[in-house]
Formats: C-alpha cells, structure tokens, sequence
C-alpha cells in the first residue's frame, strides 16, 4: 500500500497572526512558519501504518511556493520515504488542490490519502471532502481512529452524536481529527537522513489543473476585541442581562 | 532565535523545542519543589533522548553519538537551557574528553557512555581549588603497576550517582620558568572501588533537582590501565573540555532570556495600570529593549564561538567571552524580568524567581565571571608583550 499525506504550510501555531495594513490578508513576511498540525497527525498516522506492515511508502505532497519544500521535509524527518512539491506562487482555493492532489494520487497510484481536517489559517474543512468526492472514493473525514483491514479500513469518526464506526473500503480518501494521535518528535537520524530523501517538482500545468481562482477576497480584518466581562451579584441578574442585554434568552 | 539557520537546523531546534515543551518543562516547577527527579521520570526522559537520538549528541557518529557539529550542540543547549537542568541532565552530553579511551577503555567506559549504560563525572574541583585549580590537593602517588589516590573532590555534578569518575589528581611537579608547576592526571576509577566512596552534596539555591556530590579517596588504588589519555596530560584534557563547556553555559543562558523576555512582554501587554498597559511606560518597555539587545549580542556571540570552534579557529578568549557576557546578561533579563511583573514575580506560580535562582549559577560554574575577565584579559597583555 502506498499511502500520500497531503500538507499545508502555515504560520506557526504559536505565533500571533497580523493582518496586513492593506487588508488584502495576513501578514506572512518574516512570520515563523510550521506544518499544518492536523497534517503532522495524518504524516503521524501514515508512518504508523508503514510501521505495523500496513504500507511500503509514505509520500509528502504540498502545493506552493518553494519554501514548502521545508514543509515537505519536516514531514521526512518525521520518517516518511520522499515528497512532491507542486511549485505555485499562486493563492490556492481547496477546489484547485483537491484537483491537483487528484493528480498526485493517481500518479502515484496511492491507496490512501490522509489529510489533516482542516488548516488551521483558512479554517476552511474542505480539500478532503472535495478530493474525497471527484476521486469518487470513500471518505472517512474527521477520524479518530483508522485500521487496515481485508476489506479496507475500519474506522472511527468524531460526529457530533460521539463516535461513529465505519467501514470503508481501498482506496479511499481520510481526514484526522485531533484526536487521532500524538505526533513524534523528529529524531536526529531522520533530520539528518531528509535532506538527501527526494522531492519531485512539478507545476499544476503539468499536472493538467486549472488553478484560477473562483472566490475574490474583499476584504481581511481583525477580529472585533472582546470587552471586559462584568461581574453579576446574583442568579435573577444574570437571567435579566441575559435576557434584555445579550437578548441571548 | 533570530539567526539564518539552516533546514536542518531549524528542524532540530523545532523538534528539540517540541521535546523540551513536552517532555521536560511540565515537570520543571515539581522537581524544583521537591529537589529531586522522581527516578522513573529520569528513566522516562532518559529513554526517550535515546530514541531520538538526543543522547549524547556531541560524540562522533563512529562511537555511536550524534556526531553533530558545536553549532548545532549550541543550538540544542540553547533550547534545553530553557528548562531545568535537573531534567536536562538526563538528556546527557558525555564528556567528550572520553574519546581520548584506548583499548578496553572503549567498551568499559566511552561506549556504555554513549549508550546510556554508565554515567560519568568530571571530578576536578576540590574544596581549596576551585577557581584556582592547580592548587588540586588530590595527589596519585605510583605504586607497583598503580597509582595510591588520596584527596577530595566537591560540586562534582551528575544528576544520578555516578558508575565512574573521570579524576584529576596531581602526579608529580615540573620546573617552568616562571617556578613550580604541578603534573595532573585523569584517571577512570569506578565507584565500589575500595578507598573511593561517594556522597550526596550540599542543598543549591539554583537548579535545585541537580545534584552535586563529594568524592573521597582514601587510599584507593587504581591500576596503570586506568590512565585516561598521557600520564601528565591531564590539565590539558580537561582544558579543552572545560573550553567548549562554557559555550553550552552561554547557549543555555541565551534560552533562559528568551522565554524571560517572552514573559515579560506578554505580561507587558497584558498588565494594565493607570488605566493602561505597562508596557506603555518606558520604565517598562525600555527593559524589554534592553533585554532584547542582551539576547541578541548573546546568541551571536555564542553561535560565533560555536562557527570558530566548527571551523578549529575557537579562542579560549572566545568562548570566555560569550559566557561572560550571556551570564551576565541573563542574570540582568532575570531581574528585570521580576520587576516587570512586581510582586507575582517573586511567586512560585510562576517560573520567574527560578529561572532567577538557577541563572545565578551560571555568572559561577564553568569558570567566575571574574576568571572569564582573566582571560580575556590576559589573551590581551600576552599579545602586547605583557
């Protein structure tokens, strides 16, 4: 089985986000970036399934400018075998990479795609369910769990019921939610063996992808501030500033 | 840190990070209560580091270690500087003087080092001979195939009790021109050697959880075979050791002002009095900027000593010079830090008034701030003829 772990750079989680002054977006100038977090639990996953004899390759996909190969080698330090990079200086909407993962994973004729369930900048949830839906294959989006099984996969969904329990059939398509595992810290073996792992480089227009874009941003501001809270002295107070204030009763 | 790393040592300082946030810094506020690592949490750490590849990360490859070059280590101690070095200590960095082991020296002492095996201790310090170190009372008089050792060594650090210790003891006196000077040796000598006991040593204000201990040899024999490099060569071993360890001090001191400055500026931001932030008074916010050029001068000083050492160009002047000044700027980030945050500052909620207690350490071990001005100063006369 070989498996493609789709990933997304993005402004480190600990960094406190700037929208630009003209407010076209954020700025992401000189900003410390890192892997998507819910993709460095699908690369997680992907390696512990090639660990337990489950696959023989775990390859690293992202679409971008040059600097995600650093993104793409942080996924190899973590143990995975080689990467893609589908060089774009152009913005990507999920439609356009969902079609250029497409692509990759057919190529590469990949039993499984495990994606993160969303990026933690755009917040958007939708590449997965998109590549999911025009690869024609099932999807199992934000899992919890995932074993390899004759039939497929046996895998655990986070709904907002609990938990749902499904089998999918290979190939097929999944998203993780956080709660899948912990990822692994890079070890300085395998920092050291991924500079000399390959990344294949490729453009969408090799890839045959239309990557115009479909929505325009008008307009990106920060969030409003939130005001100070207010003590109330008692249960009938709250129930009235909830009521007549916040109108939220 | 704001440095042009490369990939590699990007991620090596990101996942160092990662290991130190998680591993390592939740327990940091118990074991400085309690002053003891709990020794299944040592093991836990320990063994992780292994896996990792953390262990030992200064030794080349051929022996099993990490083999990574002094930026690197600079960049790694730097991070676990951040936490405390009770816990660090179980992510071990052998002392790299082992490398000079022939023989059977190299499955008994230097391998098992690298591997987690055995834990040694750098035993040269002594109750009359810290700063001044050739005045080492610790005497090796040969007998037959071997050496008698009588003498006493203090502040020998180690986070667990040591399997053996690599002893400086005085082995004869030479004539210089400029009068006596004593011969010091190292010797390997195992613990449960008879004549060699170790203790537990006296309770610090700073690193609480790290341990020192007192070595006393009392007639204890060891054989000729336990010599670690030339017999005489000693002082020159541990010189050389003794030079890049300071590096690491400086690295570590560059890790502690910025998570200080990290918290100050929050608590800057945060903090409102007189109707605003504080970090709106320039008694405050000129702290922070002079906080910020301290970290600065201090991590280029310490990556520049680490590219000369890279390069075989390092000074002892160099390395004196990046402690000297990361000490003693770490221990102003501290202070400032404190008075930022005011009275909360002193509290043991917070990781302030240790980070404060435990970069004390750092203006005294690996050398005085007061024997770094003697080096550097003297690298000044002696090339002006004086």
């Amino acid at each position: 089985m070989k498996i493609l772990v789709p990933v997304k750079r993005v402004i480190d989680a600990n960094i406190r986000v700037r929208v630009k002054p003209d407010q076209t977006g954020v700025e992401t100038a000189n900003v410390k970036m890192a892997m998507n977090p819910f993709c460095e639990i699908a690369v997680e996953q992907a390696l512990r399934l090639k660990e337990a004899g489950h696959a023989e390759e775990v390859i690293i996909v992202s679409a971008g400018p040059e600097k995600c190969q650093e993104t793409i080698r942080t996924g190899l330090a973590m143990g995975a075998d080689r990467g893609v990079h589908i060089n774009t200086e152009t913005t990507l909407e999920p439609l356009a990479i969902a079609k250029m993962i497409k692509a990759v994973a057919e190529k590469e004729s990949a039993d499984l795609v495990i994606l993160g369930k969303q990026a933690i900048d755009d917040d958007n949830n939708q590449t997965g369910q998109m590549l999911a839906a025009i690869m024609q294959r099932p999807l199992g989006s934000y899992i919890s769990k995932i074993e390899k099984n004759h039939d497929g996969f046996a895998i655990t969904r986070e709904i907002d019921a609990g938990l749902e329990k499904l089998q999918i059939t290979s190939p097929a398509v999944v998203t993780t939610d956080l709660r899948l595992n912990e990822p692994r810290y890079a070890s300085l073996p395998n920092i050291m063996k991924a500079k000399k792992k390959p990344i294949d480089i490729v453009t969408p227009e090799q890839l045959g992808v239309d990557i115009s874009n479909r929505i325009e941003v008008l307009q990106v501001t920060e969030p409003p501030t939130r005001d100070a809270g207010v003590m109330v002295s008692s249960a009938a107070e709250l129930v009235d500033k909830l009521k007549n204030e916040a109108k939220v009763i | 840190m704001d440095y042009p790393l490369t990939e590699e040592q990007q991620m090596l300082v990101d996942s160092v990070r990662a290991f130190v946030e998680q591993e390592l810094a939740p327990h940091e506020a118990e074991v400085d209560r309690t002053g003891e690592v709990p020794d299944e949490l040592g093991a836990q750490i320990k063994n992780k580091a292994l896996d990792l590849g953390f262990y030992a990360p200064n030794l080349p490859a051929s022996v099993g270690g990490g083999g990574l070059d002094y930026k690197c280590l600079a960049l790694m101690e730097r991070e676990f500087g951040k936490t405390s070095y009770g816990l660090h200590g179980y992510v071990h960095r052998p002392s790299e003087i082992l490398m000079v082991c022939e023989g059977e020296q190299i499955d008994e002492y230097l391998k098992p080092c690298v591997t987690g095996k055995k834990q040694e201790v750098f035993a040269l310090t002594e109750p009359g001979a810290g700063s001044d170190i050739m005045s080492m009372q610790t005497k090796a008089v040969r007998e037959g195939d071997g050496f008698i050792i009588n003498g006493k060594k203090h502040f020998i650090s180690s986070p667990v009790i040591p399997d053996f210790a690599i002893l400086f003891a005085q082995t004869g006196v030479t004539e210089t021109p400029r009068g006596e000077r004593k011969l010091v040796t190292a010797f390997l000598v195992d613990a449960g050697t008879a004549g060699f006991s170790i203790e537990l040593g006296p309770k610090c204000a700073a690193q609480r959880a790290y341990h020192t201990w007192q070595l006393t040899f009392d007639h204890c024999r060891v054989h000729e075979s336990k010599i670690l490099g030339e017999q005489h060569q000693g002082f020159e071993l541990a010189d050389q050791w003794l030079r890049m360890g300071r590096v690491w001090v400086a690295a570590g001191c560059c890790g502690k002002m910025e998570r200080l400055l990290g918290l100050a500026t929050n608590w800057a931001v945060e903090r409102k009095q007189f109707g605003q932030s504080i970090g709106k008074f320039q008694g405050t916010s000129f702290k922070l900027a002079d906080m910020a050029v301290d970290l600065k001068a201090s991590d280029l000083l310490v990556m520049n000593a680490a590219e000369k050492a890279d390069n075989g160009m390092m000074k002892n002047e160099d390395a004196a010079i990046a402690k000297l000044f990361a000490s003693e700027a770490v221990g102003r980030a501290a202070d400032s830090t404190i008075q930022i945050y005011g009275g909360m500052g002193l509290m043991e909620e917070l990781p302030i008034e240790r980070i404060w207690r435990d970069a004390r350490l750092d203006r005294i071990w690996d050398g005085t701030s007061e024997i770094q001005r003697h080096i550097i100063s003297r690298s000044l006369l002696r090339e002006a003829g004086g």
